[in-house]
């Protein structure tokens, strides 16, 4: 499709081909640079691989489908995921500017497109760090033996367990009432909580001192952030398939059932998750491919990665669910035995009468002698595969489930400071291409002085980013945090890749694009690219958008609370949001995405004018300040 | 005469059948969990370990109530089951018909359980006494809780990064200044500097300007 938007001024806006060649043999070192290819691909993965390939990917395989479910998502990872970080990559290293910088260069007016990134990387980074808070204080306690999630406290006569930890489990009541002192609604906000306004301050402060240089220091501090998780996870997967049940759960996770082929919600989760998952439109992408020299690879690059980052989940799922198996069968056991002792106790039988192997039919000869009795003893169901399929994602998944499979290990501290320093390494490394798509737009937006350091800017980003993330220190943080996670972090994403897309290929032209590529690694993108570039990718995109703008829209929107004194306590209970929540849910959701037509709306009225009173357009352009250097030379 | 000793005898035993019986107001069921508590070293059940239980309660009795003389002939059990599960009751030593009540006898086993456990090799939760709940241990707390400590340790090492930072940023700085005065080279560089990043604001001649001037 030959279709191109008119673009007027466009030369003048960006370096020419010759510009760069020059730009790349004079570098005076004024932009950074990556000191080497593994520090730029290190940093590249990090920022793609965080923990929604640990704690996402895995839930979504074994929910739909298992096996099966890696067929949708290879499908859209070639024709979604592959294609935009190529083009992201490209057009970064092409024009050679932030996020900001790339799209006012293609046109003024889109840069509401980099300012929607600017929105929504800072949105987004409040709450992740936030979880990073929570990952660093599970990390302190994690230095004590036995591990504080593995008891409950007395009451205050000690003549038992404090209640709400009796009813649900020692895992649930540390995450539920020691860490966040969850309140029961999100509008009761109870106050700050000073323990996790700690935590958080050492998280802040922590990715403040790593990003305090851009990627001077973050590249360095990613060659031990991005390669130890994969250290973990195999010092896991070992421990994991040593323990009992664990194969089980592999089988579970891994056991297809092609008939969820047929739900279009699995391949609408499985396009979701792969375009999440590679941390586009963030921005932060773009403005490291800049860095890069005019002729790397790029598209070596982009498949790269992807294929990394595919690996990844998968490797991840499969070590995740080897522990889960092994949890599963610990509870499972526990269960049975707890029967087996009741039956023992009613019936008077000897010990080690009734096994595994004979309960089934010592119960059913009770229960065909003395029905009444069976009934009293209110024995519970114990079924593998309801252990194995208690739901789990999310902070779910790292905070109970995996720490209650945790204090079942031998040597729970060693195991527990592992997996909290792992999460800890994924969610920093994503971090700093949070960051870099903060701090880059704000300088290239030229809204605070020049002369002001870029320590400063990094330092007041954190700053802001810290007070704002008190909201989540509070009591209802948690129901605060799943509404920042549902809204900033999905529909906005999704518009601005759209935008994105449409931006390069149709308002940049897609000629000039693939000549571009031809200039920077020596050949022109073959038919792949242009057919996904063109049309695949973008109506994938407008797909996967109007189902989740629908979805979202037509459903009731509750939240899950834990409540003692709700019906199913510890089950959690959802309850509809008070009605002031649509405001912020428009605020979260809405202005990153409405950016776009507002800046582009309000720039374009603003060039009409400008053109109007002034005649030519103004000397600021790329072509006049070359000129300019040379002039200088005499 | 040996007839009188045989009725009191029957009488007595039969007294004793009596008062122990299952769900009796003054007694307690004993429930042990060998198997669970030692797996392959467990010892056999049997009349001996009966009479040292006996024995241990009659040991408890005589201990925590005061002024009498508890016999193991005190400690009356039925209802054996091969659970490993039986219920007994104790007698007042002077008047072998009437019953030691049931908070006297919890209160003594309560307060020599340990002693009585450890001589079974067993714990609160294979030995159990039905209707005596053990009091719980309470978990040891440190004073300074140990996650305040790493994060002392954190933030310490979180400030030793910023200073050694803000320290070489200084002995950069003081490095370029010396470069600066030793040569004029630089002067192009920042010029360079200044005009690639998109401004010609700072600190460079607008030289259209300054050509017609030098005319």
């Amino acid at each position: 499709m030959r279709l191109k938007l008119p673009n007027p001024g466009l030369d003048d806006r960006i370096p020419s081909h010759k510009d760069l060649e020059r730009m790349e043999k004079e570098e005076a070192g004024d932009r950074p640079k990556w000191d080497n290819k593994a520090q730029y691909l290190l940093t590249c993965v990090g920022f793609c691989v965080g923990l929604g390939n640990v704690w996402r990917f895995p839930y979504l395989c074994q929910s739909h489908g298992g096996g099966a479910f890696m067929i949708p998502f290879l499908i859209l990872l070639v024709l979604e995921g592959i294609p935009l970080l190529h083009l992201e990559f490209a057009i970064g290293q092409r024009l050679r500017k932030g996020s900001v910088g790339v799209w006012s260069s293609i046109n003024p007016c889109l840069t509401g497109v980099g300012i929607a990134s600017l929105f929504v990387s800072i949105l987004v980074g409040v709450y992740y760090n936030t979880i990073m808070a929570w990952i660093m204080w599970y990390l302190f306690n994690s230095f004590q033996d036995p591990l504080p999630w593995s008891q409950c406290p007395l009451n205050a006569n000690r003549t038992g367990l404090v209640e709400e930890c009796a009813r649900s489990s020692t895992v649930d009541y540390f995450w539920y009432r020691e860490t966040l002192n969850t309140s029961t609604a999100i509008d009761e906000s109870g106050g700050l909580q000073w323990w996790i306004v700690l935590a958080l301050v050492a998280a802040w402060s922590l990715l403040y001192v790593c990003c305090i240089r851009g990627i001077e220091t973050s590249g360095k501090a990613v060659y031990v952030t991005s390669t130890l998780p994969y250290l973990v996870l195999t010092i896991f997967l070992i421990r994991g398939l040593t323990l009992k049940g664990s194969i089980d759960g592999i089988k579970f996770l891994f056991t297809p059932d092609v008939n969820e082929l047929l739900n279009p919600s699995t391949w609408l989760d499985a396009g979701a998750q792969v375009f999440y998952s590679f941390s586009l439109a963030f921005g932060g992408l773009i403005s490291f491919s800049s860095y890069n020299s005019v002729h790397n690879n790029c598209e070596q690059d982009a498949v790269l990665i992807s294929i990394i980052n595919g690996c990844t989940s998968v490797y991840s799922a499969t070590v995740i669910y080897s522990i889960i198996g092994f949890r599963a069968t610990q509870n499972y056991d526990a269960c049975l035995d707890g029967n087996i002792l009741k039956l023992m106790n009613a019936f008077n039988h000897p010990e080690n009468n009734i096994t595994e192997s004979n309960y089934y039919d010592v119960l059913a000869h009770h229960n065909q002698t003395s029905p009444e009795i069976i009934q009293e003893l209110n024995l519970r169901v114990c079924d593998l595969q309801t252990f194995l399929s208690e739901g789990v994602e999310g902070t779910g998944l790292a905070f109970i489930v995996f720490t209650e499979a945790i204090i079942k290990m031998p040597f729970s501290p060693l195991w527990a400071v592992l997996f909290f320093i792992m999460l800890f390494c994924l969610g920093l490394s994503t971090m700093f291409g949070n960051i870099e798509g903060v701090v880059v737009p704000l300088q290239d937006l030229k809204l605070l002085p020049k002369t002001w350091p870029k320590e400063l800017f990094a330092g007041l980003t954190c700053l802001f980013s810290f007070v704002l993330g008190l909201i989540f220190a509070q009591r209802s943080g948690n129901y605060w945090l799943a509404l920042f996670d549902s809204f900033a972090g999905s529909i906005p994403l999704l518009v601005i890749g759209f935008t994105e897309m449409v931006a390069v290929i149709y308002v940049y032209g897609v000629d000039r694009f693939n000549e571009d590529i031809e200039f920077m690694i020596g050949h022109k993108p073959n038919i792949f690219w242009q057919v996904t570039w063109r049309f695949i990718s973008p109506l994938i995109m407008i797909v996967i958008l109007v189902f989740y703008f629908v979805t979202q829209v037509t459903k009731d929107i509750t939240y899950l609370v834990w409540d003692q004194e709700a019906e199913n306590f510890p089950t959690l209970d959802p309850r509809p949001y008070p009605s002031w929540i649509y405001v912020i849910i428009f605020i979260l959701a809405g202005i990153p995405s409405l950016a776009i037509p507002i800046f582009g709306f309000f720039k374009f009225i603003y060039m009409r004018c400008k053109r109007k009173d002034y005649g030519d357009s103004t000397v600021d352009t790329i072509s006049a300040t070359v000129q300019m250097n040379e002039k200088i030379k005499f | 005469m040996l007839e009188k000793i045989f009725l009191l005898l029957c009488f007595s035993s039969a007294l004793a059948n009596q008062l122990c019986k299952p769900d009796a107001s003054d007694g307690y069921k004993v429930r042990i969990s060998l198997k669970t508590a030692l797996g392959d070293d467990a010892y056999v059940w049997n009349e001996n370990e009966m009479f040292f239980f006996r024995s241990t309660l009659a040991f408890a009795m005589r201990t925590h109530v005061s002024g009498q003389r508890f016999e193991v002939s005190n400690i009356v059990v039925c209802n054996e089951t091969p659970r490993v599960s039986f219920w007994f009751v104790v007698t007042q030593p002077q008047n072998l018909s009437q019953l030691i009540d049931k908070e006297h006898v919890e209160e003594a086993i309560r307060k020599s359980r340990s002693r009585i456990n450890s001589a079974f090799l067993l714990t609160d939760n294979t030995l159990e006494f039905i209707g005596i709940q053990p009091t719980l241990a309470a978990p040891v707390e440190p004073v300074t809780p140990p996650w305040l400590i790493v994060f002392g340790v954190v933030m310490g090492a979180i400030a030793a990064g910023i200073i050694v930072y803000m320290v070489s940023t200084v002995v950069r700085k003081k490095r370029k200044k010396n470069e600066k005065t030793n040569g004029d080279d630089t002067d192009d560089e920042t010029r360079v500097k200044t005009i690639e990043s998109g401004r010609a604001a700072d600190g460079v001649y607008n030289l259209s300007f300054a050509d017609d001037e030098r005319l």
